[in-house]
């Protein structure tokens, strides 16, 4: 029996050597034939890589698949800093030919880590420009904002809070729960709100405040959302919560929505779909794009996505124009600030406060 | 003949099984870890240094290592007594106890998270415990995943082991608590080495328990993984991290060999019928006691918690949430058709997690002569319980530098989804044949062979049949790990095609009452599914065993 075992470890390690050496050799053999800037590569197969919250009718997939004659599938390996990970990791061979769902907390690190072909779709408005970023074309956007119950507030005869500054007010200690800008979307676009109003220096003290006064901070949008905030069906016990502009059309009871936002606490998110470097169909890529710009999409992305369509004059459901409007005035950030910065402000911020 | 033969083919099945891993497992988790070693000039080692000079990193190794220690302790204090009162003791509504015990060990972690927030909340009904955010609250959780692993594992064995023994000791006149401690205890203990391993490993690898009970407070080894790996792409520092991760789990899976090795003996396994008491609370009050307290601050609340949240929209009970999640398109999907995903992507995934995990528990159940037989078949059986201990992050970002070329392009196939939970649920389905191959008595085997058996009417005949009962145990649990299974699915998901807990995940991720509702209502949907293919997987009994 022994010499049996040891037979069959020595075969092992002769595969095992084996399975190393194929696997090393492998990529030197497929040569890829680069694709020059006039001579876009096509195929018959398309792969749409987004991140987890894409959502797209069936019947406009179906008609994108249909006008242009092409095999689509999509995936959805994370949010949009994993999503942007993952492509970075992979960009020796790409997950895929064209991305949606990478925002401006992270459009930097896609740009300078040269996952993107230029493109920068012809559909897009010049009213639209002022989203523009390098290599992508903005699709959506929306404002991060703090959420309040206004009921709660008008039973307990506060004056709902409508600054950063109001929220480390003693009147409202125990009343606010956010998500962690460590592991949460809308939670990094928040810190990166307080560091655009208490700048670099002043936004960790501004966040030990937020500690003192009894913010409490959950891992994830779902947690504060559904299970603290008392302005949702979760009915829980905290009146202010981390959400978007956009949230108050969901809480909409008869001809008023019970919940706003606080626009004076917004920071602006921009979503932007992209070419991926060596995507074996960078016609179809170039395609999907503009077909994500055509007034269906624009129109679709609201309901479905709950963000505001890029294309000025689009139209929106009744409710937002009343119950979920944009800031005037978000808390701005540059992605080039954000591009340097990022890693250090989120690991700052968990040395200092997660 | 048939000697060489039969050594071919056991040569052939460890290809077979270690090929697997390999490429499903050791290749991706290695490829990405390397990576981290691997900077612009050449190799290094400096990801070390920047993670171990760090007082985060001696928090999460020290967090990690305790939390998943009391888990482990918790779990056997409360699931041996469990395992005792499900199945040595007949009362009614056992069957029914078995499978709820079971639900939570299938439910996403987001899930769990609201069963368990809303319940902890200052004004939730365990509000006042002031648990929220706490370390007892991730290791109240961790039970709540976990014991069920103790009863089945430590049960399964119980009600097969010879209870002549313990009642010869009875007969003598020795008090109850003696018998237990000196007769049944040591006898059990390879079962329940195996269960603690299982439950220590599960728990110092839980990602989301973490993240969500802890409320980013607390870190352990696995979310640094996670969040220097998906948020900061800072694979130095993650590869340092898997690295202890792995010495962590080897250091683990060697104890637990070691005392198996030292408590394993052939026990005299009988059939299970028949061999059930009575319950006399006289005697059994301490397990009856210990189980109620468990199952319903720990099961049954949370769980109720749910079922209750889910039968109410806007304050009033309604069936609405059920309703709506019925009739309606959401998510671009249906319900029925989530199921379904989730259905077809369990049984393949549980088909190559069975047939892989067999393969490898008859492998690891042979008994060679040679301490350099032992000590090899020692090593097989803990690489495939490496799994466990691996961050799926470092699997899932593995999958991707890995398997994107012919012939394992599988990137974007349907494919990697089964495969991927199979990896997942390979190692428990290993821990619960190998404990009733090993305790097979050698003398039955020895005696067939001297009466001429051929090798494969042994396996056939004496193994196989021994095994029935644990292969329904070990179908079930595969089962409910690829249903609830969201770690890696969530790498690899198809938006078009969602499984139950992805599409869970996206409802729980929108305002508004109604998907909040429909969210809640599919949890319920997912643990009720759950509970019925632990129902089965405990209804199948091995009525050819009885006969001899």
């Amino acid at each position: 029996m022994s010499r049996t075992i040891r037979a069959a470890f020595a075969a092992l390690a002769v595969l095992g050597l084996g399975a190393c050496t194929t696997a090393s050799e492998a990529p030197t053999g497929s040569s890829s034939s680069p694709s020059g800037a006039e001579t876009a590569s096509t195929s018959t197969t398309l792969t749409v890589v987004t991140h987890d919250a894409f959502a797209l009718p069936d019947d406009l997939k179906q008609k994108f698949a249909k006008e242009t004659g092409l095999e689509v599938t999509y995936v959805a390996p994370g949010d949009t800093g994993a999503l942007v990970n993952q492509l970075v990791l992979t960009k020796d061979s790409p997950l895929g030919d064209v991305v949606y769902g990478i925002d401006n907390t992270f459009a930097s690190r896609a740009s300078t880590e040269g996952v993107l072909e230029d493109y920068t779709s012809p559909a897009l408005p010049a009213g639209s420009h002022q989203f523009a970023a390098p290599q992508l074309t903005p699709v959506d956007y929306g404002d991060v904002c703090i959420n309040a119950d206004k009921r709660w507030f008008e039973a307990k005869k506060l004056p709902v809070p409508s600054t950063l500054d109001d929220l480390t007010d003693a009147r409202y200690k125990d009343l606010l729960v956010v998500t962690n800008p460590a592991s949460s979307a809308p939670g990094l676009a928040f810190m990166l709100a307080t560091i655009g109003a208490k700048g670099e220096d002043g936004y960790l003290d501004y966040w030990h405040k937020l500690m003192d006064n009894g913010v409490k901070i959950t891992s994830g949008w779902t947690e504060a959302y559904n299970t603290d905030f008392s302005g949702a069906e979760g009915k829980g016990p905290r009146p202010l919560v981390l959400s978007y502009s956009t949230s108050p059309a969901f809480t909409v009871q008869g001809d008023s929505s019970t919940t706003e936002a606080l626009l004076g606490t917004c920071f602006r998110s921009v979503e932007y779909a992209g070419v991926l470097k060596g995507s074996k169909n960078e016609v179809g890529a170039r395609k999907f794009i503009d077909f994500m710009l055509s007034p269906e999409v624009q129109a679709s992305i609201p309901s479905n996505m709950y963000m505001y369509p890029v294309v000025a004059g689009t139209p929106l459901p009744a409710d937002w124009a009343r119950f979920a409007p944009l800031s005037s005035n978000p808390i701005d950030v540059s992605a080039d600030q954000i591009g340097a910065n990022r890693d250090k402000w989120i690991r700052d911020w968990t040395e200092a406060i997660g | 003949m048939t000697q060489v033969r039969w050594r071919l083919g056991w040569i052939l099945a460890t290809l077979v099984a270690l090929g697997f891993l390999g490429a499903f497992f050791a290749w991706p988790a290695a490829t990405l870890i390397l990576r981290g070693f691997h900077s612009d000039s050449g190799w290094t080692l400096a990801g070390f240094s920047e993670v171990f000079s760090s007082a985060r990193t001696w928090r999460a190794v020290g967090f990690t290592l305790a939390s998943a220690s009391v888990s482990t302790v918790l779990c056997l204090a409360l699931g041996i007594p469990g395992a005792y009162l499900l199945y040595k003791v007949s009362f009614r509504g056992r069957s029914a106890l078995r499978a709820a015990i079971g639900v939570p060990f299938v439910l996403p972690t987001v899930v769990v998270g609201v069963a368990f927030g809303a319940l902890l909340r200052e004004d939730g009904l365990l509000g006042w415990t002031r648990l929220a955010g706490t370390p007892a609250a991730i290791i109240a959780a961790m039970v709540f995943f976990n014991v069920s692993v103790v009863v089945r594992t430590v049960g399964a064995m119980w009600s097969r082991i010879d209870s002549r023994l313990s009642e010869a000791s009875a007969a003598l006149g020795t008090p109850p608590r003696t018998t237990l401690r000196r007769v049944t205890l040591p006898t059990l203990a390879p079962a329940i080495v195996s269960a603690a391993s299982l439950v220590f490993l599960f728990s110092a690898s839980s990602y989301g328990i973490v993240m969500v009970l802890g409320q980013g407070r607390y870190q352990s080894i696995e979310t640094e993984i996670w969040f220097l790996t998906t948020q900061l792409l800072d694979l130095r520092g993650a590869a340092a991290l898997s690295i202890t991760q792995l010495i962590i789990v080897t250091l683990a899976l060697w104890l637990s060999s070691s005392m198996q090795a030292r408590t394993t003996r052939a026990l005299k396994l009988q059939p299970p019928a028949g061999s059930d008491t009575r319950l006399v609370l006289s005697r059994d009050w301490v397990a009856v006691l210990v189980t109620a307290a468990c199952t319903a601050l720990l099961i049954i609340t949370p769980l109720g918690n749910l079922v209750w949240r889910s039968l109410h929209r806007g304050g009033t009970m309604t069936l609405e949430n059920y309703m709506q999640l019925g009739s309606q398109v959401t998510m671009g999907t249906t319900i029925w058709s989530a199921v379904q995903t989730s259905v077809v992507t369990a049984v393949a995934a549980t088909a190559i997690a069975v047939s892989m995990g067999l393969l490898v528990a008859l492998l690891a159940s042979r008994r060679p002569a040679s301490p350099a037989g032992r000590r090899g078949l020692a090593t097989l059986e803990a690489l495939f319980l490496l799994p466990l201990g691996v961050s799926a992050v470092t699997v899932g970002f593995g999958y991707l530098i890995t398997l994107n070329r012919p012939p394992l392009d599988l990137r974007s196939s349907v494919f990697l989804i089964p495969i991927a939970q199979a990896v997942v649920a390979l190692p428990l389905v290993v821990r619960i044949l190998l404990p009733v191959l090993r305790a097979i008595d050698p003398r039955q085997l020895e005696a067939a062979g001297t009466l001429g058996a051929e090798p494969l009417e042994v396996l056939l005949r004496i193994e196989l049949p021994h095994l029935r009962r644990a292969m329904g145990l070990a179908v079930g649990f595969a089962f409910a790990t690829s249903l609830g299974e969201f770690g890696a699915t969530s790498f690899l998901a198809r938006p078009d095609r969602p499984t139950l807990p992805v599409l869970i995940f996206r409802l729980f991720g929108r305002p508004g009452a109604d998907t909040y509702g429909m969210a809640l209502a599919a949890s319920v949907l997912l643990a009720g599914l759950a509970g019925v293919v632990m129902a089965i997987a405990e209804r199948v009994r091995p009525e050819e065993v009885s006969t001899w």
